[in-house]
């Protein structure tokens, strides 16, 4: 029995030969006199760009796009990954740490995936470029603020720049206008109405909210329009980016118990915690369900079903005509540059080149939210104009608060079943909250 | 001249191992240790990681979350090995008296599910269980409309919904193997039973039963591993939801490596898996066919 023991210690010894992660070379950064942005002369050259644009009228924009930038840098050639957002996500980290990832990425802000790979040295800043290129000036500065991260990674919200959308989102109230002739209703002007519509809609046997929250992360959108209601703008932020305030807030439990009425007064799909949410556009479109909250990634799906039967609206405020409350949204997922990208140049004028505003032209043809004001173009069905217009309103009341999951890295499941176990009526709006505190607590002391 | 008896072990013999053997330690020893380097480390996946010590491992028995999803793999247990042999047992021993027509026919249609793709399964049942699946709808027809619930998402129900999943996989598995068995153990004994005026009870206890209990354990062995290992039906079905009621371990391994970036104690849940499969399969072997 002395062998295999012997041959077990040898082999340990092999595999303790390092420690796991060592080998990541920190990124440099090259000044900006050294950037190359003739890219016609850069040679051939294949980018390899990793997005998450899955849904019909997202993939045609990427398609378009791209081929227009091949057309333009006939050297260039575009390799095309997509994945749905989150089987983009959970690969990135171990795509990044291989010695062969994609030169462009599509990494979604927050701690989660953008801090913690900054923090690793996977992606490029990109403040050399902006010097160059100018993509601050793009953008509002609330754009460029949510997709920069402090070069140790610790900190979001401030620091360098490390990605370029080319989306807005702004979460609000898709309406079906045939549910709501039927009941005999206008679109709400007030948060107030918007709970009588509901009330009525459930007594006339109509699912009043289509919810669909299988895989915990939609509850998010749900409970941050309800925030909105119940807190400050201000405040969120401060609570998102780690700065300060307790998800235990007053505020926040309060909205936390309006979810759970909700969900007890039957306001949500009867089964909501059971149905997949890429469903929710074709069930709406079905006529299940009177209104839907989700964000513009919606738009062009629903447009194609319904026509002019479905409209979009910011959350109303409390009462007509007053202040209008926050609500989720910010910059759509970023385009990143990957350290490990052997052409950082090349990827740069990409994205450079996918934040034009010709661009966004293509952006909002193809019924895309452009992340800053297009050329020309202007969505022409209802429904993508209603979108459009009030995401122009969300930046320009700068009411946009930040997806809550950015938090801490755990926060999308952590939150995400709190939610689900207050819908459920398994815990008490306070219970669940105190979990969601625990998780951010933890990660605010470790940080 | 030094004369060899024939059969004695040869050192040569190691070298008709060998191909076996690289491929085995290339692709099972070498990620198995490193697994559990790996676990002895607070790693992200990205950053450098530090020395944990044994730390990852005393988290893996003492956060709650974990402990729970190490209670939901036992209770998967049941589903994947006990209730599919207890059912394959009825279902063979009936047989083993009557051999009924078409014998083959069933035999396929119920090794089926074994042979399906677990993602063609999971959808498949996604929609069985649904609001407007078959089961709300038979149970609505059946005037019982209060019971119809989206199973899945349901946190009393959503682990058992699962669990049968894998019983009606497993059942298959078992009953061929089950099948393979009877047929080999001599009609004699039945006879002879029978003479001696035992019933369709005693026969089993008497006769099948014993004459199974290789087939049992290797039935028993092969359905605990799939229950202890169980992630890709988990994942596609409910992603450990709703809540955490369906968080099994092997999710936890995929979830904290992808979702969470904490590589160490996702290697050491999953070391901690292997070691309670080895462990079940010692146990099953000893107690179950009775070797030594």
């Amino acid at each position: 029995m002395r062998k295999p023991i012997v041959v077990l210690a040898a082999a340990l010894l092999a595999v303790s030969a390092c420690t796991p992660g060592s080998n990541t070379p920190k990124p440099t950064q090259k000044p900006p006199s050294a950037i190359n942005t003739d890219i016609a002369k850069a040679g051939p050259v294949t980018l390899t760009v990793w997005d998450q644009e899955v849904l019909p009228g997202q993939n045609e924009q990427m398609q378009k796009l791209n081929a227009a930038f091949q057309a333009k840098y006939p050297n260039v050639k575009i390799k095309r990954v997509s994945r749905s957002f989150s089987d983009l996500e959970k690969t990135l980290r171990l795509a990044l740490s291989g010695n062969t990832p994609p030169d462009v990425v599509e990494a979604n802000q927050g701690y989660g995936i953008m801090a913690a790979l900054v923090k690793a040295g996977a992606l490029v800043s990109l403040d050399p470029y902006d010097k160059v290129y100018g993509f601050r000036k793009r953008f509002p500065a609330g754009v460029s603020q949510l997709n920069s991260v402090t070069p140790d990674g610790k900190t979001i919200g401030s620091g360098s720049l490390f990605g370029v959308s080319m989306t807005g989102e702004a979460v609000g109230i898709y309406y079906n206008t045939d549910k709501l002739a039927k009941l005999g209703i206008q679109p709400p002007t007030s948060w107030g109405q918007f709970e009588q519509d509901l009330a009525l809609a459930k007594s006339k046997g109509e699912t009043p909210i289509y919810f669909a929250n299988l895989e915990k992360f939609p509850a998010i959108h749900e409970f941050g329009v309800l925030l909105g209601q119940t807190a400050d703008k201000t405040a969120l932020r401060r609570l998102v980016f780690g700065q300060g305030g307790a998800w235990t807030d007053p505020p926040v439990v309060q909205a936390a118990q309006k979810l759970a009425d909700y969900a007890k007064n039957g306001y949500f799909s009867k089964s909501a915690n059971a149905g997949k949410y890429n469903d929710s556009p074709t069930a709406f479109a079905k006529g299940d369900g009177v209104f839907l909250i989700g964000g513009p990634w919606f738009a062009a799906d629903l447009q194609k079903k319904m026509g002019s039967k479905v409209r979009f609206m910011l959350p109303p405020p409390a009462s007509a005509g007053a202040q209008q409350p926050a609500t989720l949204g910010g910059p759509g997922l970023p385009l990143a540059i990957t350290s490990k990208s052997k052409h950082p140049d090349v990827a740069a004028a990409y994205l450079s080149f996918m934040s034009t505003p010709q661009a966004m032209d293509v952006v909002t043809q193809t019924g895309g939210l452009p992340a800053t004001k297009p050329a020309t173009a202007k969505p022409t069905n209802p429904v993508g104009l209603d979108v459009f217009d009030a995401y122009r309103v969300a930046s320009d009341k700068d009411i946009l608060v930040p997806y809550l999951d950015y938090a801490t890295t755990t926060f999308l499941d952590t939150l995400g079943s709190a939610l689900q176990e207050i819908i459920a009526g398994r815990k008490t709006p306070q219970e669940g909250m105190r979990d969601a505190q625990k998780d951010y607590g933890d990660f605010l002391a470790k940080k | 001249m030094n004369v060899r008896p024939p059969g004695e072990p040869r050192r040569i013999g190691y070298l008709y191992v060998l191909p076996a053997f690289v491929v085995y330690a290339l692709f099972l020893l070498w990620p198995l240790l490193h697994g559990a380097w790996l676990s002895l480390f607070h790693w992200d996946g990205l950053t450098v990681g530090t020395w944990a010590g044994a730390a990852n491992y005393s988290q893996a028995v003492s956060d709650p979350q974990l402990r729970g999803a190490f209670g939901h793999a036992v209770v998967l247990l049941f589903f994947y090995a006990i209730l599919p042999c207890v059912i394959a047992f009825v279902l063979v021993s009936a047989m083993a008296r009557t051999r009924p027509r078409g014998l083959t026919f069933f035999r396929t249609v119920l090794f089926l599910p074994q042979v399906v793709a677990m993602v063609a399964v999971a959808v498949a049942w996604q929609w069985i269980y649904s609001e407007h699946g078959p089961i709300n709808g038979t149970l609505r027809l059946a005037g019982l409309g209060g019971l119809a619930r989206g199973w899945l998402g349901d946190f009393d129900w959503a682990l058992p919904s699962v669990g049968l999943i894998g019983t009606w996989v497993e059942i298959g598995l078992a009953m061929v193997l089950f099948l393979a068995g009877v047929q080999k153990i001599p009609r004699e004994l039945y006879e002879a039973a029978r003479v001696d005026g035992a019933g369709a009870f005693r026969e089993f206890f008497a006769v099948t039963l014993p004459g199974l209990r290789r087939e049992l354990a290797i039935a028993l062995t092969l359905t605990t591993v799939a229950a202890l290992r169980n992630f890709d039906l988990i994942y596609l079905t409910t992603s450990g939801g709703p809540g955490n009621a369906t968080k099994v371990p092997a999710y936890e391994v995929y979830n904290r490596t992808f979702n969470t970036g904490e590589v160490g104690l996702a290697c050491a849940i999953g070391i901690i898996i292997a070691v309670i499969i080895f462990a079940f399969t010692a146990v099953i072997n000893r107690v179950v066919e009775g070797r030594p």
